[in-house]
């Protein structure tokens, strides 16, 4: 149960990601190294890209994604894919039934996949499906006072921050690509450079200046006008910032959510507060029939990869207590979360009826004569759920922020009741699609994104419970 | 040799005789049928007529994910447990209706219901009341809520109900609404007042 517990865990301790860019959804996930390369899991890779089923067969990993087949052999270096050979480049790895491959097998495994060129900037960890790139240009208007306008191809959201001398835009969702010189130098006195790199997934730009600048999003959000802080105010109708994320109204990326507000995680795991992510259901439990062909095990399987990445973000280290199509019982959930002591547990499940989102925590049945500091198995959360209601509070909160229909509820859900720390159970409901909005990675990401703001806006609250 | 009219005569009376027999055989059937049905006591239909009571039905709406209190007229026996039947069976035929804002199936029933002192009640659904009830979270727990609220606003001194599924005890009533223990009647009354926040 432990290895099941902690095939999930994100981990964080080298902070190595791999960020995808595609029309379907943008998504960072986490790259680990072994024997002196660098992996990635690929059913995490494919799973918000189409439909992606694996299983273990001896030393074979097999899997389908769509209409096409893939059979890796671990420590083998070439793999079959549709049918013809393919050269990955290092040892494929079956880890807890994950298969592992080389990052650098991206750009030609992938295709053969999807059909789509992919372009992987290999150092800089970031992967473009089919032609998604935003291009940047920037031009100095050397009038008093000096304006750098810098317009972009598509709407961007980066997160701004300044310090001494320098602005720096971080587009961790973008999928912006260098300009044709990485570094402009400008003949002015207040700004002076405009500098590109990119790395560990993200893209930044920062712009050097002999006093403090300001940002301002117009043209939304295809146009960022620096300007210096002390200067004029910028152009009507854009928003301006000052060393701080990006406005409000500034169009989400592509692949759909705005960065948001929270200060960039710690460095190290050490530092995380660890969230449990359980995806309900699973193996020969499929839950509900959503459709015909649709199992709610397999819409909540996918919607906590995505909430995953969405913690993870937000400096949190997550554990799914599932990452494949495994049966666990209620007892197993609520011991395997409770012995993980995290700082908060969700429950995701999938529904067919209603819209938007359910957020519930838990109705707990009526205790027995006062034991003290012990509490009945099924009345376990009763110190937690004080927390568990505020959580449940703000995740709405953040829902509706976005226009996103989400109500709080209480519910005889096991394993909810059984659960020492904050606990919540997140149904999500179809969208303006109906039905096939529950399996979307961009109707999923949106909402996970909602979670994680959520959560995180409780994050002091929770790390100071007993 | 015999004579023919002789033979006649005797297949006539064989008939007779043969015929008399088969009819005698049912009558005694018909006798033995209704003899059966009026030792047979069960009710085959809801009591229609006697005198009603305005009772306050707690109904699941699917559409704004809330119960709505509804009042009706219907006829009530004069026992505890026999009153709380005919409460549930009457919630339960509002499910049923073709424009039932929380559709359950057709062939759902409520067995019985057992009043156990001090304060607890039994609800025993048949099968295909929870095999064929939509799985979802909020819809799950409307029905129970639905089920659970009605009884101890009618039935004065409730405060905690089970719920079986055909006389044993289920986990989850179609994958999420957990019927492994007692509902507390104060939690889902409470629940029930706040409805979505």
């Amino acid at each position: 149960m432990a290895a099941l517990v902690f095939l999930g865990a994100s981990t964080a301790a080298d902070e190595k990601r791999l960020s995808i860019y595609s029309s379907v959804a943008t998504y960072t996930l986490p790259v680990t190294d072994r024997t002196g390369r660098e992996y990635v899991g690929l059913l995490e890779v494919l799973e918000p890209l189409g439909r992606i089923s694996a299983r273990v067969e001896g030393q074979h990993w097999k899997m389908r994604f769509n209409d096409s087949d893939g059979d890796f052999v671990t420590g083998r270096t070439r793999a079959k894919v549709r049918g013809r050979d393919l050269d990955l480049g290092g040892p494929f790895l079956i880890e807890h039934s994950r298969g592992m491959i080389p990052v650098s097998s991206l750009s030609t495994l992938l295709p053969r996949f999807l059909g789509n060129a992919v372009t992987v900037r290999e150092a800089a960890r970031r992967l473009f499906i089919g032609d998604i790139a935003t291009q940047v240009t920037a031009q100095l208007d050397s009038s008093t006072p000096p304006r750098l306008l810098l317009n972009f191809t598509a709407p961007v959201n980066p997160t701004i921050s300044t310090e001494p001398g320098k602005l720096k835009m971080i587009f961790a969702r973008e999928p912006l690509v260098p300009p044709a010189n990485m570094s402009l130098a400008f003949e002015n006195s207040t700004i002076n450079q405009a500098l590109f790199s990119e790395s560990n997934g993200t893209a930044e730009l920062t712009i050097a200046s002999s006093s403090p600048l300001m940002a301002s999003f117009s043209n939304n959000g295809r146009t960022i006008t620096v300007t210096a802080a002390s200067q004029a105010p910028p152009p009507a109708g854009s928003t301006p910032v000052v060393g701080e994320t990006p406005p409000s109204e500034a169009p989400p990326a592509v692949g759909g959510t705005p960065v948001t507000e929270t200060p960039a995680p710690p460095a190290s795991n050490a530092r995380r507060p660890l969230a449990v992510v359980d995806p309900a259901h699973g193996g020969s439990e499929r839950g509900a029939a959503l459709t015909e062909t649709l199992a709610e095990k397999n819409v909540t399987l996918g919607f906590a990869r995505l909430l995953r990445h969405e913690l993870d973000r937000q400096g949190f280290a997550v554990i799914l207590l599932r990452d494949g199509d495994d049966t666990l019982t209620l007892d197993q959930r609520a011991g395997a979360a409770n012995a993980a002591r995290p700082v908060i547990y969700i429950s995701l499940h999938a529904a067919s009826q209603g819209s938007g989102a359910r957020v519930y925590t838990a109705m707990l049945p009526r205790e027995g004569p006062d034991r003290g500091p012990f509490h009945a198995w099924n009345a376990a959360q009763t110190p937690a759920l004080p927390v568990s209601q505020s959580v449940a509070t703000a995740i709405v909160s953040e829902m509706q922020k976005r226009e996103f229909p989400a109500r709080v509820y209480s519910a005889s859900l096991r394993p909810l009741n059984n659960l020492l720390m904050p606990a919540l159970a997140i149904e999500l409901a179809p969208g303006p699609n109906g039905v096939a909005d529950l399996p979307s990675a961009n109707y999923q990401q949106k909402v996970a994104a909602a979670i994680a703001d959520g959560v995180a806006s409780q994050r002091q609250r929770l790390e100071t419970q007993p | 040799m015999i004579p023919r009219h002789l033979i006649l005569g005797v297949a006539v009376l064989l008939v007779i005789v043969l015929s008399m027999g088969i009819y005698l055989s049912h009558m005694r059937r018909s006798a033995e049928e209704m003899q059966r049905l009026a030792a047979d006591t069960r009710p085959i239909a809801a009591p229609t007529s006697g005198p009603t009571e305005t009772v306050t039905l707690y109904v699941a709406d699917d559409a704004t994910g809330v119960l709505r209190s509804q009042s009706a007229q219907i006829p009530l026996p004069g026992g505890r447990q026999q009153r709380a039947e005919e409460l549930l069976r009457a919630l339960l035929r509002i499910y049923q209706q073709s424009d039932s804002p929380h559709p359950l199936a057709p062939a759902a029933e409520i067995r019985s219901i057992y009043l156990i002192d001090p304060g607890a009640a039994v609800i025993d659904l048949n099968a295909p009341f929870a095999d064929q009830h939509r799985s979802s979270i909020l819809g799950e727990q409307l029905t129970v809520n639905s089920l659970v609220e009605t009884l101890a606003v009618n039935v004065p001194g409730i405060n905690r109900v089970r719920i079986l599924v055909d006389g044993s005890t289920r986990e989850t009533l179609a994958g999420h609404a957990d019927l492994s223990e007692f509902f507390d009647v104060n939690a889902v009354g409470q629940a029930v007042t706040q409805g979505g926040q």
